[in-house]
């Protein structure tokens, strides 16, 4: 895409990488936000069974929020050229987003103790919504651990020496916006679904 | 789309790597070139032949079904040897019945007005108009047809299970569609009807967000957004559509998926079905679909339209030789189509016990569509007047399309309002309506993009007598199709049923039936002829001789007449002006490329 460099002189827009980004976020929003008015208008036709949000989620977004701060610090680190720095920093970034989907699977697992099954016949859609919504969630998550590890490596390359910041700040945003999102949702959740 | 990441880490590592080489050549194979291509104008023929292969076949199911409709007394042998047990005794079951008219509406307004139509076209002239030498990502616009092939695969490969496609109705409403009990076509085929939609979603969403960052981020210098062709306007409001709304039928999929498979209630309640008994699921609710569905649904008709809008506006102004009357104001109508086309949805659920109260809201807001509608007729009407019109065939399409958009849009406005739509839902006449303002207007509008283009496309022309032959039955066969089933929706004639001879009030439409299946055979014909004229050109058309055959204002044309990867040899043009200066100062039309002159009139 040496194009995009020829198309920039004249005047300096986003990359478009970045762009694509943030198209694809609002993209993304968008279907969180059919599910979630999916959500609501469920709620209000009735048969809805109430229950309070497993605890365990409030590990899991304290875990995520670290994450975004250690993303954060990473970016910094790679501005600066700290290069071992960035490594670690992004390694636990990858370990944080890790650990979060594992909480939230541990977060099935409790509402599972309580009889509340997610899935199959038994189960009432106020507890299948959740699961899906964060289960979808929880892949995006992940998504943005496969692109940690991608990058992680690409800084071990010692043959081509890179510094072009641009993959690392789309790593950065969109590891900052499932974040938000996750913010979003447990909010909702904690706010429209349990009573 | 959980991949995304995945796919933008992947790509960004491909843009370091050619980073890390820099000057190096692309060294084209045949698979390079043809089969894996990164060039947007491949992509494009890609998207074009494929979306060919579809209409065929679609078409193909109406010329069977319509036969059914037809005749419904008569036996065709023949039929049976293609279809097999589909036509025992040469007679289209039921099933076989309702899979043909899923399948076909299923096939032409994804497939085929979607994918072949925005497809083909956003990937050949937005780098193009635009002035970019192709698209933000290369990599991920592949993919976007790739996956598109998928799900073309796996749709495909549904007609050949044991039980059947899917055979539900497009709109794949549940308990049709979320139950497997319910119908033959229920099981495997709605599974491959499931996989193939997902994977085509992911095919627009990669291929949209990639035709936004290409509009918005890579205009060649001088090209300002009020520099752009109308063409580029149109993709790019249809791209926003697509991406906004294809994610919210991602999620009406996936609780669908969840009913199907894993036993959760979200559409499916305690309801009775006949070999099967009560279901064992609650409280789940199929106007939750509808709603999630919908909300695709609408915006999607205007996906299918917007780019045939954008295409016809270019097309009329050149062959008119006058500047395109109200350029602002056509942006401007897009944009109000684009903001209303979420904001009805409900329309198509007026009769659902949809509150009054909110139905009466809805009544509202889709009325408010014929007003930015009404304008863009009023342009196109007025770049017309007294134009000095050059018949092409392209410019009959565009002609065309404008027709049959005001014919369409109008009893759109009857639909639009709920107590009609009491009286009109799920009969011939919605049928009429949107095959009218949709399936046939944006067709025509796909016409009208092939002939204008394919200079462009094969540095050939298409056979100009075959293309008025094209032009003059396809216009006069869609009125004898579709206006008659006006009178049939009005006198209450229900969509979507197997043979009306049975009942006595429709035995009076028994000749108009057989009238239309007619027309629709003659019609289909005539697509072949245009697909013998489009496939005989590519190699045997008359050659293109001058850079501008159209005398053209737009970037496209100043390309060689066969443009290699990365469109112009040299440095990318400069834009000094807008796309419209037709007949300008005494000149026939002045390009975009060219400098302001010291003494010219008004400038854009
Ligand atoms: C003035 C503008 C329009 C109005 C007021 C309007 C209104 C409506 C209404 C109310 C319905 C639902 C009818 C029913 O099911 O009972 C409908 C159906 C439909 N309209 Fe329109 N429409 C307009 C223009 C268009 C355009 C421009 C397109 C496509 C490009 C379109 C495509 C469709 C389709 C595909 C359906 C039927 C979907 C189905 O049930 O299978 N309409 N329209
Ligand atoms: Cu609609």
């Amino acid at each position: 895409m040496d194009m995009a460099a020829t198309n920039d002189i004249e005047k300096k827009r986003m990359h478009p990488h970045k762009f694509v980004l943030w198209i694809a976020m609002g993209s993304i929003v968008m279907m969180f936000a059919g599910l979630t008015s999916a959500y609501i208008v469920k709620r209000n036709d009735g048969n809805w069974l109430e229950f309070p949000m497993p605890s365990v989620f409030w590990y899991s977004t304290v875990t995520i929020i670290i994450s975004s701060l250690t993303m954060y610090l990473a970016q910094k680190a790679f501005k600066a050229r700290e290069m071992a720095r960035y490594r670690s920093l992004i390694s636990v970034t990858a370990f944080l987003g890790v650990l979060f989907a594992v909480l939230q699977f541990v977060g099935f697992i409790q509402l599972g103790h309580q009889n509340i099954p997610l899935f199959g016949v038994k189960s009432n859609p106020s507890a299948s919504f959740l699961g899906i919504i964060t289960g979808l969630h929880v892949l995006h998550v992940l998504g943005g651990v496969i692109a940690l590890i991608v990058i992680f490596f690409r800084a071990h390359r010692t043959r081509v020496k890179s510094y072009n910041s641009v993959p690392v700040e789309i790593v950065g945003t969109y590891w900052h916006f499932v974040d938000i999102l996750w913010i979003y949702l447990f909010i909702f959740f904690n706010m429209v679904g349990t009573g | 789309m959980s991949n995304e990441a995945v796919l933008h880490a992947h790509e960004v590592s491909h843009d370091v790597h050619h980073g890390g080489h820099d000057g190096h050549h692309h060294h084209e194979n045949f698979i390079t070139k043809y089969v894996f291509s990164q060039d947007h104008k491949m992509i494009a023929k890609q998207f074009l032949i494929t979306g060919m292969v579809w209409a065929v076949l679609g078409g193909l199911m109406s010329v069977l079904f319509r036969l059914q409709l037809g005749y419904p007394e008569a036996s065709f042998p023949w039929l049976e040897d293609i279809l097999g047990k589909w036509a025992k005794g040469g007679h289209i079951s039921a099933e076989a019945y309702y899979a043909l008219v899923t399948t076909h509406g299923t096939v032409l307004v994804f497939f085929v007005l979607t994918a072949g139509l925005s497809g083909t076209f956003s990937n050949f002239l937005i780098p193009l108009q635009v002035g970019a030498r192709d698209m933000a990502s290369p990599l991920m616009n592949m993919l976007s047809y790739w996956f598109f092939f998928l799900a073309s695969i796996v749709m495909l490969s549904s007609m050949f299970v044991e039980t059947g496609p899917f055979s539900g109705g497009w709109t794949a409403y549940p308990p049709l569609s979320a139950l497997g009990d319910a119908s033959p076509g229920s099981k495997t085929g709605m599974d491959l009807w499931l996989i193939a939609m997902a994977l085509f979603v992911v095919s627009q969403l990669l291929a949209g967000l990639n035709y936004i960052a290409t509009i918005l981020n890579m205009r060649t210098k001088g090209m300002s957004m009020t520099r752009l062709p109308l063409t580029i306007w149109a993709l790019f409001f249809t791209a926003v559509l697509g991406v906004l709304s294809f994610p919210v039928l991602f999620s009406g999929f996936i609780l669908l998926i969840f009913d199907r498979n894993f036993g959760t209630s979200f559409y499916l309640s305690d309801i009775f079905i006949s070999s099967v008994g009560a279901l064992p699921n609650e409280g789940g609710s199929a106007i939750l679909y509808q709603h999630l569905f919908w909300f695709l649904g609408h915006p999607e008709v205007y996906i299918i339209l917007l780019p045939a809008m954008g295409m016809v506006s270019e097309i009329l102004s050149t062959n008119s030789r006058k500047p395109i009357f109200g350029y602002m104001a056509m942006i401007g109508s897009l944009f109000a189509i684009a903001i209303l086309a979420f904001l009805v949805w409900a329309h198509h659920m007026f009769v659902t016990g949809l509150n009054p109260f909110l139905g009466s809201i809805f009544v509202l807001l889709t009325l408010l569509i014929a007003v930015p509608s009404a304008i863009k007729v009023f342009n196109w009407l007025t770049t017309l007047w007294r134009g000095n019109i050059r018949f092409t065939p392209g410019m009959l399409f565009a002609i065309g399309f404008v027709s049959l958009f005001i014919s369409g849009g109008l009893t759109g406005i009857w639909l639009g309002n709920s107590a009609l739509d009491i009286h009109l839902h799920d009969t011939y006449f919605v049928i009429a309506h949107f095959h009218i303002v949709m399936g046939v207007a944006s067709m025509f509008g796909m016409f009208a993009g092939i002939y204008h283009w394919y200079p462009k496309m094969y540095g050939r022309f298409m056979n100009n007598t075959l293309g008025y032959i094209h032009f003059w039955v396809t216009i006069a066969g869609a009125y004898l199709i579709f206006w008659p089933m006006h009178y049939e929706g009005l006198a209450g004639m229900p969509r979507r049923y197997y043979d009306y001879s049975v009942w006595e009030s429709f035995k009076q439409f028994v000749e108009l039936n057989r009238f239309i299946s007619t027309v629709v055979i003659i019609v289909f014909a005539v697509q072949l002829l245009f697909l013998a004229n489009f496939f005989y050109s590519i190699w045997k058309g008359r050659k293109v001789t001058t850079q501008n055959p159209w005398e053209s204002t737009t970037l496209e044309w100043t390309t060689p007449i066969r443009p290699g990867h990365g469109n112009w040899p040299g440095e990318i043009p400069e834009v000094h002006r807008w796309a419209y200066d037709y007949g300008k100062d005494g000149k026939s039309f002045i390009p975009q490329t060219t400098p302001v002159g010291d003494d010219e009139s008004e400038h854009h």
